[in-house]
């Protein structure tokens, strides 16, 4: 479970985030979800401390993310995969070298434990005979994939995507998103997926929180979604011309 | 002013980041000596090319300064090695190399700033600066006074084919020149210049590529900014280091 508590960031004086408070259950693909620009990667680059937030909580379980020091924060990303909105794969290393970073970096496991581990992680997301090719050679789908693997590397207990399906076709969309929501469960993991994507929303949106201009606007689950009476909301969702026709479908 | 006080002072806060204790050192040494090979080696080239003109330059230009014949010839040489042990090889090699590496280094880690690929080695732990910067660091105050060397001897020779085979000195008398009054501090302080530099360029030029925000625009920017800084800011320490070395 992560629990942000009131949470403020302004960028020189201007505030991206405004008293944000959201629960993100254990087991669930929780989302966020917003226009672009509304504070999404913000949001999620402060609750794994990459942004200092300005004041506010944000809990992992009984830890306080927040107040701890250096060391204790990095003891604590071990248990955390992050999936960054353009996959951030190592441009120098290999698909194999960039799944095994982390393990390099934190554990002290033998060569072929690694690589094991690598394959199995690998195997998983359906990457298979790409194990000497660079980021440069693969499709962008393919990317997400690898960097999926390497967020899971380690088995964390934590996951956190931005955007996991910016720049996929639909299809591969819907896959990549089942993917998440199978692993969250196989390993009953903390999932936090931002996204502006409704197709996502409709299909894994377990837990959604809808933000715009920094503020929280609603929460709640892709069943409620569609017959919020969030103003915002129905804007944001109404938006899209794709939903717009499932819900008459629906209705 | 006040923009430049932030930036030397976010400048000085990235050099404390880049030394504070690097965790594993073993990818250090990997990561250094990769650095060596594609920063180092791709450039003794250029400099070998560069120093031999510039050799064949000044015995050129240094002859016909001196051709009135109460200066013996021998002075063409000492004149040769002189300017370019002192002056001209320290400091061409940096300005080729901050103009070579220098764009080089800034979109290499600005590029990895904007694909949030820093961002994801400090979620694995990693300082991502010292990571980044340090081996560039290491490997070009390695290789930087080996180039400016190697630039003094190809210059040297350079002036020595010019001179010859224009006929403005005998291979003799060019030998004795480079030989004559030689004072092998010069050496030394061109080296010591040859370290400052090398760092300058490394830092100045990562700075330049760690700190970018927005996108491929202003990667491209950045690199041509770590080009014009590091080669400012090198000139100014030429003078500086000048001062206090050879007074
Ligand atoms: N480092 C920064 N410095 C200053 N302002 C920033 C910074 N990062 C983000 N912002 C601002 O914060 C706001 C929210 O940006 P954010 O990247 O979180 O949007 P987003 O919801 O992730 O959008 P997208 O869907 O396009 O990724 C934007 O107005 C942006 O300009
Ligand atoms: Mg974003």
């Amino acid at each position: 479970m992560i629990r942000v508590v009131n949470i403020n960031k302004s960028f020189s004086g201007v505030n991206v985030l405004e008293n944000i408070s959201v629960t993100f259950k254990k087991g669930k693909t929780n989302l966020i979800i917003g226009q672009s620009g509304s504070g999404k990667t913000v949001l999620l680059k402060s609750i794994i401390g990459l942004h200092d937030i300005d004041d506010g909580e944000i809990w992992y379980e009984d830890t306080l993310f927040n107040g701890l020091d250096f060391e204790g924060k990095k003891a604590l990303r071990q248990n955390m995969g992050v999936l960054f909105q353009g996959s951030a794969l190592f441009d120098s290393l290999t698909v194999e070298q960039n799944v095994m970073f982390p393990m390099d970096m934190f554990t002290n496991k033998s060569m072929e434990e690694k690589r094991e581990q690598v394959n199995l992680c690998l195997k998983r997301v359906n990457i298979v005979n790409a194990n000497e090719l660079f980021p440069s050679e693969l499709s962008g789908g393919m990317r997400k994939r690898v960097a999926i693997a390497r967020a899971i590397v380690l088995n964390p207990s934590y996951l956190l995507c931005d955007e996991p399906n910016s720049g996929l076709d639909p299809k591969n969309s819907i896959l990549i998103d089942g993917l998440i929501k199978e692993l969250t469960e196989e390993y009953e993991m903390t999932t936090v997926v931002n996204t502006h994507d409704m197709n996502s929303v409709m299909e894994i949106g377990e837990n959604v929180v809808f933000i715009h201009n920094g503020k929280k606007y609603w929460e709640g689950s892709n069943k409620d979604i569609l017959k919020s009476d969030c103003d915002t909301l129905n804007d944001f969702i109404f938006a899209n011309s794709l939903a717009k026709q499932l819900i008459v479908r629906r209705n | 002013m006040e923009k430049f006080l932030s930036s030397l002072g976010r400048y000085v806060l990235l050099l404390k980041k880049i030394f504070s204790k690097p965790e594993k050192i073993g990818i250090y040494y990997k990561q250094t000596l990769w650095e060596v090979v594609s920063l180092g080696i791709g450039s003794i080239g250029i400099i070998a090319i560069v120093s031999f003109i510039m050799g064949a330059v000044i015995t050129l230009q240094t002859a016909y300064n001196t051709e009135n014949p109460i200066y013996p010839t021998y002075l063409i040489g000492l004149g040769t090695r002189d300017s370019i042990i002192l002056e001209f090889s320290s400091t061409i090699t940096a300005l080729i190399l901050a103009g070579k590496m220098g764009s080089n280094i800034a979109s290499e880690i600005g590029t990895m700033r904007i694909t949030e690929q820093i961002d994801a080695l400090e979620m694995m732990g990693v300082n991502s600066a010292s990571y980044l910067i340090l081996p560039k660091i290491v490997a070009t105050l390695m290789f930087n006074p080996i180039l400016t060397i190697l630039s003094m001897v190809v210059g040297i020779a350079g002036g020595a084919i010019a001179g010859v085979t224009t006929g403005v000195i005998s291979l003799q008398d060019y030998i004795y020149g480079i030989q004559y009054a030689f004072i092998p501090y010069y050496v030394t302080y061109s080296l010591i210049k040859s370290l400052f530099f090398a760092f300058i360029i490394t830092t100045v030029s990562s700075y330049q590529g760690y700190y970018v925000e927005g996108g491929a625009l202003e990667v491209g920017r950045s690199s041509t900014r770590a080009v014009v800084f590091s080669s400012l800011v090198l000139l100014l320490f030429n003078v500086i280091l000048t001062q206090l070395l050879l007074s």
